[in-house]
C-alpha cells in the first residue's frame, strides 16, 4: 500500500518526514488543524506496526521521533474517549451486567438501513469504509494476547484461532472480505479506500490499534472485543439479507452470514472465559474493560449517525 | 463461573440465557432428523429455539431476554 493523502499540516508533516527519513522535523511538528488531521496522522503511525506502506522504510517503525507524535496524539485520543464514556456499572454477575449494559445501549442502526432500504451505491461506499478494518480483522486483538495470564490468554486464543480461520487460509476473516470485495468489483487491496475513510471510520481504527498495542490498555482492548462480538450477530444478519436484496454476490453475503454463526459463538466466549476470566484475576480493570466496550458502541454509533445523515441528504 | 472444581475448561458450557457452547468436533442431530457437524473450534447450539440458522445460535435468544424482562 502507498500511504495516504495527508488532510492538515500534521499528517502532511508526518507524511513528509516518513517518506524522505528525514523525521527530527517532527520535533516541531505542527498542531493537527482538525481532528481529521491528526486521526490520519495516528492512522499513518499505528499502520507502520500493522502492514506498512510501500513508499515508506520499515527502518522508521519504531523512530524516535515519530513516537513522540504518536505518544501525544495517543494522549489526547485517549482523553478524548474516556471523557466520551459513562460510569461503568455496578459490579455483579459479570455476563449478565455484560450483556445488560450492551443491550441497553440504544444506538443508531447501520444495519437496519443496509437491510430495508440502501441503495446499491450507499452499501458500496459502506463496503469500502469497512474495508479498512475487515482487510485486517482482528489483528489488534492479537497483539494483547502476549500481555496476559495463561487462562486469558488460552480463552482469546481459542476465539482468534477462528476468527483466523482455523488454520484454513480460506476461512480467514479478513481473506473472506477480500474475496467479498473482488467478486463485488471493489478493490481488495488492503488501505485501498483510506482516501475516502471519514474521521469515524479512522477514530474506530485507531482505538482498535491504541488498546492493542498498548499493555495497560489490554482490558480496553478486551472490552471493546467483548462489545465488538455482542452487537455482531444480529446487524450481520440483517446486512446480509439487505447485501440479498441489493444482489450483491455471494461471497460477500457468505462473510456476513459467517458472522451470524461465528459471533453468537465469539460474544459468549469474550464475554464469559475472556472479560469474566480478566476481571475475576485483576479486578482493578473492571472500569477498563467498560471504557473499551463502551468506546466500541459509541464509535459504531458516530459512524452509523454520519452515514445516516450524509445519505439522508 | 462453572461447578466442577476440576475442571475450568470444559468440553460442553450451557450459557445462562443462551447457547450450549460445543468444544471439538461433534455431530447433531435436530429435531428433524438432519444432522450437522460442528466446523469450528467452538460451537454455539441454540437452546431458546428461536434460532434462523438452527441448529446453531444466532443471538436471537437475547430479545427473548429483553422482552422477558420487560
Amino acid at each position: 500500500m502507498l500511504s495516504p493523502a495527508s488532510r492538515g499540516p500534521l499528517s502532511h508533516a508526518v507524511l513528509h518526514a516518513l517518506r524522505s527519513g528525514e523525521t527530527s522535523g517532527l520535533l516541531d511538528a505542527p498542531e493537527p488543524e482538525t481532528t481529521e488531521d491528526a486521526q490520519l496522522a495516528l492512522w499513518i503511525m499505528y499502520e507502520q506496526h500493522h502492514g506498512g506502506f510501500d513508499d515508506i522504510s520499515d527502518d522508521l517503525e519504531w523512530d524516535p521521533h515519530v513516537l513522540g507524535v504518536r505518544r501525544r496524539l495517543e494522549q489526547d485520543f485517549e482523553q478524548t474517549l474516556r471523557a466520551r464514556a459513562p460510569q461503568a456499572p455496578e459490579p455483579g454477575d459479570f455476563a449478565e451486567t455484560f450483556f445488560d449494559f450492551v443491550a441497553e445501549h440504544d444506538g443508531p442502526s447501520l444495519a437496519a438501513h443496509v437491510h430495508r432500504s440502501a441503495t446499491k451505491t450507499q452499501v458500496r461506499e459502506f463496503l469500502r469504509h469497512k474495508s479498512i478494518y475487515h482487510l485486517k480483522e482482528s489483528d489488534h486483538t492479537t497483539w494483547v494476547v502476549p500481555r496476559l495470564s495463561g487462562p486469558v490468554k488460552a480463552a482469546v486464543m481459542e476465539l482468534q484461532y477462528d476468527e483466523y480461520g482455523a488454520g484454513n487460509p480460506h476461512r480467514l476473516h479478513a481473506t473472506m472480505f477480500a474475496d467479498g470485495l473482488d467478486a463485488s468489483g471493489l478493490e481488495s487491496a488492503y488501505g485501498a479506500y483510506i482516501n475516502e475513510a471519514p474521521v469515524e471510520v479512522l477514530e474506530q481504527n485507531n482505538a482498535m490499534s491504541m488498546f492493542g498495542l498498548n499493555r495497560r490498555l489490554r482490558a480496553a482492548s478486551l472490552g471493546f472485543l467483548a462489545a465488538f462480538e455482542t452487537t455482531s450477530s444480529v446487524p450481520s444478519r440483517r446486512i446480509a439479507q439487505g447485501l440479498e436484496r441489493l444482489g450483491f454476490p455471494a461471497e460477500m453475503i457468505e462473510y456476513y452470514t459467517e458472522h451470524v454463526e461465528a459471533d453468537a459463538v465469539h460474544e459468549q466466549l469474550a464475554v464469559r472465559t475472556i472479560c469474566g476470566v480478566l476481571i475475576e484475576e485483576e479486578p482493578a480493570l473492571y472500569d477498563d474493560v467498560y471504557f473499551g466496550a463502551w468506546t466500541s458502541m459509541d464509535l459504531e454509533d458516530r459512524y452509523a449517525n454520519r452515514m445516516l445523515e450524509a445519505w439522508a441528504a | 463461573m462453572n461447578q466442577t472444581p476440576n475442571s475450568d475448561h470444559p468440553d460442553i458450557v450451557l450459557c445462562p440465557g443462551g447457547p450450549m457452547l460445543l468444544r471439538g468436533d461433534h455431530v447433531i442431530e435436530d429435531e428433524d432428523g438432519n444432522e450437522h457437524q460442528t466446523t469450528r473450534p467452538v460451537t454455539a447450539v441454540c437452546r431458546c429455539g428461536k434460532s434462523q440458522i438452527k441448529p446453531w445460535c444466532d443471538g436471537t435468544h437475547k430479545f427473548l431476554r429483553k422482552r422477558s424482562a420487560d
